[in-house]
């Protein structure tokens, strides 16, 4: 429905924090830092001094400045983490009075990939929802990306969502010959423009609305393979080309992200001269993925967008569950899922009050018992004791029921359109017999 | 080879059975089928070999079979060839005429065939079968013999069959395997084409469908010349392999019931009857739903239907079909398959008969056997030319363009 502007409600306005964390984190905040839209705030953190004096931006923290002598980490995560809680009560008071904790992060180096769960979790505790936007070393940084990779599951167990940029998928845009600085640059580029179209989304009034609960919803179970990209268009056919851009956006897999993906967010901005039929047809096009998966969209205008369109695409697949276990079964609430203990403390916690000012909370659908179990353990605890409690543990199931092609078992398939005609028809259309 | 012997032999090597038809060409011209030799197949898969020894003794079954019949001794065949591996296309190739006069000379016909011919192909294809389709000559479409007429720019179109080379060579390999020479190997759905349509119906349009065992061809033909022309890796053995896997019954017992209680419709009154399984191991008999086993089968001939159709609907040829579809092979045989095909196909379908020859009743009006009598004729095309023409243009005459449009 649309809203014209002076008619609609006042709302309060989103507090948000950007929080650039490590050598990535705060180049990256340092470009952003200029654009960033009202009530975004941007802070740097690092632990080396040498780095925080280029960034542009004013607020700076520099951890462990006793400890490290402003030297950086040297690439260890342990020695991040330390400092981090360390240095707790600083990063507290840098999340204090926010409602949105932005963490922009590169990992796979020391700090970044030691302080960000820290400060993911510190922020919760005071009151604040994370998002942690962040990406991922190539697969040529070898330790990097294994360190990188337990940060990030340490990461998705403390933020309330995550996002992650491959950077690997931005290689496949160029050929050898390609100069390496320019790979870099671009995979900053593309994140820039990622951080961006998420925050406009948070930060944006639209006619079809998407807050952070849609977001949330989106990655929450999912983030590790998710992705987000942003495109632009301007011009005469500019709805055609901001698919045909979307879907040759190397982050979206060329379209592949979009089919395989069982949970899509896309808005589309535009000015007040958008039509109806640029909404329908990009959303359309982007409608590829199965009829099961969950699809949201928002749209909103705004003057600035006047003559062009961007569209933020936030794309997650269901994963197997890939977040770290919480090892400290001495820890209070520590358990497995459906320790009635968890299960009690959860529904007891009352909701902080700072979080449900800007959280919708949808009425509970109709659950089995064990999808409700799996429910509480992947949402963990609201409240700061809770926060080790979220356990994540849930039994893998392998599909049973595998479909015998009986004596073609061993001939080379006949594939149709892919699908494989070896299997009975009755079955590839679903059709009971009974 | 023999070229002199009035002998004929064609040899399909199919999914389900391996079958050799002997055939005699008179002096007057006329093929007659003398012998019939068939061995059931054990080690072919969608039409293609999975082992080499079993299928070379099924060869010599057949052939056995076929000489004692007919009384002679086989020494060379006519060999089908099939595979998921096999496709058709169109192509066109240009010649400048370059006589002084201008006029189409039968070398100018030769070069403008053999620039049609030089297709890009990947180097592990072949082409098996370039079958004119028109000439045209200064952009007059449509003559069908350019020789002596007067025009500087000659064009050809053809139809070209092409498959991949190792694959086609199995074949070859497992019948000089059994010390039997191959005069030529031929596409199985033009062989079965050959057997069933007259020179009235090719030249209003028709369809052939030749549901195997493990491929179905299906080939177009429109203003008497072959338009179009796939396989599909789907047959028979579908069928049974289904019923077997939804029926839980092993698969010769599948295969059996898909013969004796097969349908391509389900009727409401299939509802409620059963059928007795007989059992050797002493454990309790089992029962099977007839409308179970018709459901599971009517989907997957839908389906194979549903798949030449959308091959058709490409094409754009379905309005020149006019003399409609025919059917043939093992699945032409399922019950009402002919009113499942027209209401899939939009186009009156029947199941094809052999005819313009004599011979062995028994085979030639059974559909499964139209391929071999289809190679048979292919053969009696191809020696006629050598009898009655000699010469190195006349044999290329034939090879190329007319031997489907005498039959």
């Amino acid at each position: 429905m649309m809203t014209s502007p002076d008619t609609a409600p006042v709302m309060k306005t989103l507090s948000i924090r950007v929080i650039g964390l490590g050598g990535a984190g705060v180049t990256l905040v340092g470009k952003f830092h200029a654009e960033a839209p009202d009530g975004v705030r941007c802070a740097v953190i690092h632990t080396n001094s040498r780095v925080l004096d280029h960034s542009p931006c004013a607020e700076r923290v520099l951890l462990g400045a006793k400890l490290l002598r402003g030297l950086g980490a040297g690439g260890d995560p342990d020695l991040g983490r330390a400092v981090a809680e360390d240095s707790a009560d600083q990063l507290k008071s840098l999340c204090s009075d926010t409602d949105l904790v932005l963490i922009v992060a590169g990992l796979g180096g020391g700090t970044a990939t030691g302080v960000a769960p820290v400060l993911a979790r510190i922020a919760k505790d005071a009151g604040a929802l994370v998002l942690a936007v962040v990406a991922v070393p190539f697969d040529f940084e070898g330790q990097r990306q294994r360190q990188a990779q337990a940060g990030l599951r340490k990461l998705r167990g403390a933020a309330d969502a995550v996002l992650c940029l491959h950077n690997q998928k931005v290689c496949q845009l160029w050929n050898e010959d390609t100069r390496a600085l320019e790979i870099f640059n671009s995979a900053n580029e593309l994140w820039v423009q990622g951080v961006q179209g998420v925050l406009n989304i948070l930060t944006r009034r639209g006619f079809i609305h998407v807050d952070f609960a849609d977001l949330a919803a989106v990655l929450r179970g999912r983030n590790s393979e998710s992705c987000f990209a942003t495109v632009e268009a301007a011009g005469e056919n500019r709805g055609r080309d901001l698919i045909e851009k979307a879907l040759a956006h190397p982050v979206l897999d060329r379209g592949h992200a979009l089919t395989e993906a069982d949970a899509l967010l896309v808005t589309l901005m535009g000015g007040p001269d958008m039509t109806i039929g640029e909404v329908n047809r990009v959303m359309d096009a982007l409608r590829r993925q199965p009829e099961d998966a969950q699809f949201i969209m928002g749209a909103s205008i705004s003057e600035e967008f006047a003559g062009r369109l961007s569209l933020t695409v936030v794309a997650a697949k269901h994963a197997v569950q890939d977040v770290d276990q919480p090892n400290d079964k001495n820890s209070p609430g520590g358990g497995r899922p459906g320790d009635p203990q968890i299960e009690t403390q959860f529904l007891q916690s009352p909701e902080p009050e700072s979080l449900s000012a800007s959280r919708f909370v949808p009425p509970p659908p109709e659950l089995t018992e064990s999808k409700k179990s799996e429910l509480f353990a992947r949402q963990g605890g609201r409240g700061g004791k809770m926060r080790k409690a979220g356990s994540r543990w849930r039994q893998g199931q392998l599909p049973l029921e595998i479909i015998s092609k009986g004596r073609f078992e061993k001939s080379q398939p006949t594939i149709h359109h892919g699908e494989d005609l070896d299997v009975p028809t009755y079955i590839r259309r679903g059709i009971k017999l009974n | 080879m023999f070229n002199s012997s009035p002998i004929i032999v064609g040899l399909e090597l199919g999914t389900s059975k391996v079958c050799a038809v002997v055939g005699q060409l008179s002096d007057g011209g006329v093929l007659n089928i003398i012998g019939l030799g068939q061995s059931r197949s054990r080690a072919i898969r969608k039409g293609e070999i999975v082992n080499a020894s079993d299928v070379a003794e099924d060869i010599r079954n057949a052939i056995v079979e076929a000489e004692q019949m007919a009384d002679v001794e086989i020494r060379s065949v006519y060999l089908g060839v099939t595979g998921g591996h096999i496709r058709g296309f169109n192509n066109r190739g240009f010649h400048s005429v370059v006589s002084a006069d201008r006029e189409i000379a039968p070398e100018d016909v030769h070069d403008v065939i053999k620039n049609a011919k030089a297709i890009n192909l990947s180097a592990e294809n072949r082409v098996v079968h370039v079958v004119r389709q028109h000439f045209s000559v200064d952009g007059q479409n449509g003559i069908a013999d350019p020789v002596g007429m007067f025009g500087a720019r000659l064009e050809v179109d053809v139809h070209v069959v092409h498959g991949q080379f190792t694959r086609l060579q199995n074949p070859i390999r497992a019948v000089k395997g059994v010390q039997i020479d191959v005069e030529n190997i031929v596409f199985t759905g033009l062989a079965s084409s050959l057997a069933l349509l007259s020179n009235e119906q090719k030249e209003l349009g028709a369809l052939v469908i030749d549901i195997g065992g493990g491929t179905t061809e299906f080939i177009v033909y429109s203003a008497g010349t072959i338009k179009h022309t796939g396989v599909l890796a789907i047959g028979g053995d579908h069928i049974s392999n289904d019923l077997g896997y939804g029926l839980k019954v092993p698969l010769p017992m599948a295969e059996k019931l898909k013969i004796e209680h097969g349908s391509a419709v389900v009727d409401d009154s299939d509802k409620g009857i059963a059928i007795q399984l007989p059992c050797e191991t002493g454990l309790p008999d089992r029962t099977i739903q007839v409308g179970h086993l018709r459901r599971i089968m009517s989907l997957r001939v839908e389906e194979i239907l549903e798949l030449v159709n959308e091959e058709i609907e490409g094409t754009g040829l379905r309005e020149y079909m006019r003399a409609g579809a025919f059917l043939c092979g093992g699945g032409a045989r399922i019950s009402q398959i002919d009113k499942v095909a027209s209401r899939i196909l939009g186009m009156p379908a029947s199941i094809g008969r052999t005819n313009s020859m004599s011979g062995l009743k028994s085979a030639l009006d059974q559909p499964e056997f139209s391929t071999a009598i289809g190679l048979v004729k292919f053969g009696s095309f191809e020696q006629q030319k050598h009898l009655h023409r000699t010469g190195p243009l006349h044999a290329l005459k034939s090879r190329f363009s007319q031997f489907f449009r005498v039959g």
